[in-house]
Order: structure tokens, then sequence, then C-alpha cells
């Protein structure tokens, strides 16, 4: 039971393909917030060119078809639309468990009462710091800290299941234990010490936010003794700051295996940063069903499965543990995105990520704009 | 009834139950049992899925225990102590309320 779902098997040419088992449903690219490690493309998606209902209700459906099992209503700021709504009762009715993705600004207790009786299952708030000022400064969004807080007094006192997410960059670094804190008192049942991944504005705003590897060393170290000491009150899941680690991450479960991402105008995409990567062309769910994008999208098998990796992955035994790591990162700091991930201290393009990590400033934000 | 001292104690009158936003499904292109929770998958072998069933909130932990026993002809001991193991970790993970 305690096997995070993982479907057996592997991924490389000839193999049986994986199910996915998540879809990141990117329902607009409108946000109020501005935060400066956004995670959305630097060239975001128009209202206009935004799918409609009717188009994620079929999206849903043959997501569920290929068994994924979990949908993450993300954005942007999901609740921009005024359709959320329905388009939350459409995942429910596929079958999916809904995870809805909020900023926290922008949905009143009304509305949050029209989710929960739509089918929401889970909502994971972002917070940006465990004080007031520092919050809203990195938010670029005055008063977003308490509009945040009472979101999450509404969705505890629903008894639905909270999640807290907060990004860990220069800023807040030094507060592992007060964030910890405050997602308790927040009455989050989970928690994520999310170091900043560094790819779209985040990657703009690269020296802004690296902290120092002794800083990173210390927060990573509350990690345990926080579990420890919480066990059974709140769940804390920890994203590596992964500049300063000495093997990459796999990321998102490796290529086109387990996630899938639906962009606000319908691509999709094996991970948020893909379009990144040129070369690539991404096929719409306007022209074709996610299982003929998951089966036979070029750009799905581009990195899928372990054969394309040069050395040292190719020889390496942690090479079907990380999948050489990420292929978005790859292509941003080496220019090739077959290379294994240069966060590998293995790597021979490895000098870049320390010499990235040591390239710190403060230059002040760039906010995120539409 | 002492367990064994391997197993976590869990009082004989609780009633476990699945939280808000916690789920069992059965999946056929998952391969079979999984539990659904906030932005995890757990896969359930048939074993935890029989026990994950019973957690209804109205059945004691005795007569989970008891119901499990029966059904699968095993020594009550012994599964008392593999149905702790088992709730106390996913209760440990906020999978579960006791």
């Amino acid at each position: 039971m305690t096997t995070e779902g993982r479907p057996n098997g592997n991924g490389g040419a000839g193999k049986p393909l994986h199910n996915p088992l998540g879809l990141l449903a990117e329902l607009t690219h409108r946000c109020p917030l501005g935060c400066p490690y956004c995670s959305n493309p630097l060239e975001m998606d128009k209202r206009q060119s935004e799918l409609d209902t009717a188009t994620w209700a079929r999206v849903f459906r043959e997501a569920a078809g290929l068994g994924v099992l979990q949908v993450h209503l993300s954005g942007g700021e999901p609740a921009s639309r005024r359709d959320l709504a329905g388009i939350m009762a459409a995942a429910r009715e596929a079958g999916l468990y809904t995870n809805l993705i909020t900023s926290g600004v922008g949905i009143t207790d009304n509305r949050l009462n029209e989710l929960a009786d739509a089918g929401l299952d889970h909502v994971q708030i972002s917070i940006q710091d465990s004080e007031q000022e520092s919050a809203d400064r990195i938010a670029g969004y005055e008063g977003a800290y308490v509009r945040k807080r009472a979101l999450a007094a509404a969705v505890v006192a629903l008894k639905l299941p909270l999640t807290v997410n907060i990004v860990i960059h220069r800023a807040n670094i030094g507060r592992i234990d007060e964030l910890v804190a405050m997602a308790l008192d927040m009455g989050a049942s989970r928690v994520e010490i999310a170091h900043v991944q560094y790819y779209g504005w985040a990657l703009k705003n690269r020296a802004s936010l690296m902290p120092t590897r002794e800083q990173v060393v210390q927060a990573v170290g509350r990690i345990e003794p926080l579990r420890k000491q919480h066990r059974g009150r709140i769940v804390i899941d920890a994203v590596v700051p992964d500049y300063y680690a000495r093997f990459p991450k796999p990321c998102v479960g490796g290529w086109g295996r387990r996630s899938l991402n639906v962009t606000p105008a319908g691509r999709v995409l094996p991970c948020h940063a893909a379009e990144l990567i040129p070369g690539l062309e991404f096929w719409s769910v306007k022209s074709h069903s996610l299982r003929e994008i998951w089966e036979q999208n070029p750009a799905f098998n581009a990195f899928r499965g372990t054969d394309f990796l040069p050395e040292p992955c190719r020889s390496c035994e942690r090479r079907e543990v990380d999948f050489g790591g990420c292929r978005c990162q790859a292509f941003a700091l080496t220019g090739d995105a077959r290379a294994t991930d240069p966060v590998c201290h293995l790597s021979p393009h490895h000098h870049v990520v320390e010499e990235q990590a040591a390239n710190r400033g403060d230059a002040g934000y760039i906010y995120r704009r539409l | 009834m002492n367990p064994p001292a391997a197993a976590p104690s869990i009082l004989p009158d609780a009633r476990p139950r699945l939280p808000r936003g916690v789920r069992l499904v059965h999946n056929e292109a998952q391969g079979g049992w999984v539990l659904l929770a906030p932005e995890r998958v757990f896969k359930a072998d048939p074993i935890a899925a029989e026990v994950v069933k019973r957690c209804t909130g109205e059945a004691s932990f005795e007569a989970i225990v008891d119901d499990l026993a029966k059904t699968f002809g095993a020594p009550r001991e012994r599964v008392a102590a593999d149905v702790a193991t088992l709730l106390q970790g996913l209760a440990d993970k906020r999978l579960l309320e006791l």
C-alpha cells in the first residue's frame, strides 16, 4: 500500500507504454499575482485562445480513458475562469480526482462552496512567506497574504484537505521552521517545501532567487527533524534545490511516462516547460485525441525511456532512476536537450550549474505579467 | 488481546475512516485498487484494499479484525497486528482517521 503509484515496466523503445497517472490542466495563464519564479512560459496563452468548457470535459474523459487518476486544475489562477465549477464538475464526472491549485486570491466563500458542490477533492494554496510583508512583496500583490489565509480557513471549515505550497528561495529560505508552523496553523494536512526550479520566469530571475550553498544545506537539514516532530499531523513533501544536488531529479517521473500537461490553448506537453525545447512539435487537443498524442506525437516519443541518452548516463546504474534528469534543464543549460542534465555531478557540463549557482545578484525581481 | 510489541496499538473501539479527499477506487488501466489522496496515488494490493474497504467510520477496529480473520481464515492475533501496522501507517500519512 505504501508504494507510490508507478506503473510497471519501462517505456523504452519497443516496450509497452506506461499509462499516465496525472494531468496538469492549465486552464488559463491569467493570474492576479506576479511571482518572479512562476513556472508559466514567458510567452503565455491569451484569453481568447483558451479552451472552452466542453473541450476540457472531453479532454478529461479522454484522460480517464488513458488511465489518468488525478487532474491538477491549475494556471495561472484557475479561478480567473468563470466556468471553473463547470470544469471541475466535468473532471469529477469523468471519474478523476480533482486538485485545485490556486493562488488563493479571487475565490469568495460562495465560489468555494460552489466548487465543493461540484466535486472538489483537494485544495492547494500557494503562500509566499510566513511574514506578511515579505509574502506580499514576493507575490507582487498587496493583501495577498491575508486573502490566502482567509481562503485556507474557509477550505478547512468545509473539511476539505488543504495543501500549502511554499516555493523556497533566497528571501524565505531561512524560515523553514516558521513556514511549516504557518502551514500547521492554517490547518493544512500537507505542506510542500518546494525549492525553486529554474524554468520560465524563475530562470529569468535566477540571480535574485538563488540561495547560497550554506542556506540550502541548513534548509534541507530541517526537513527530517520537522517530519519527525509533526508525524501524523502534517505531511511534509520536499522538492530539492537541484542546482546544489549531486544527482538530477527524475523530471515529471520521466518524459512521457507518468504525466501530461495541457496548456490553456490546448497544446499537450510532457511537462509544463517542454515548449522551451526547439524542434519539437506539440499537438493540440483541438486536432487529436489525448490517446493519439500520448501514443503517437513524435514530441512525446523524443525522450521516452533511456535509449537516447549519451554517456555518462548510458552506462550509469541510475539511468532507470532519474532518466538522465530533466530535458528542459539539459537544453536550457547546455543547448542540447539530449545531454545529461548538468545538475548531475558526472555531467561534463556540471561547471555551468556551479557557475550559475554562484551568480547571485540583487537586481530586483522581474515580476511575471501576462 | 496484546498485539506483538512491534505493532502499533489501536484502540479496539476506534472507528477508522477515510477523511474527505481520500478515496479507494478500482482502475483497470492502472491494474487494480488505488488509494487517491491529495496529489498522491498509492497502489493498494488486494489485502490492503480489503482492509481499507472496511474503514467506513462505522465498523470498529475490533470488528474489522474479526471480519478479516474470519473472511481469510487467518489467526486473529496476526491479522490484528498486520491491520494495526497498515492503519497506523496510513494515519501517519494523513490518509486515514483513527
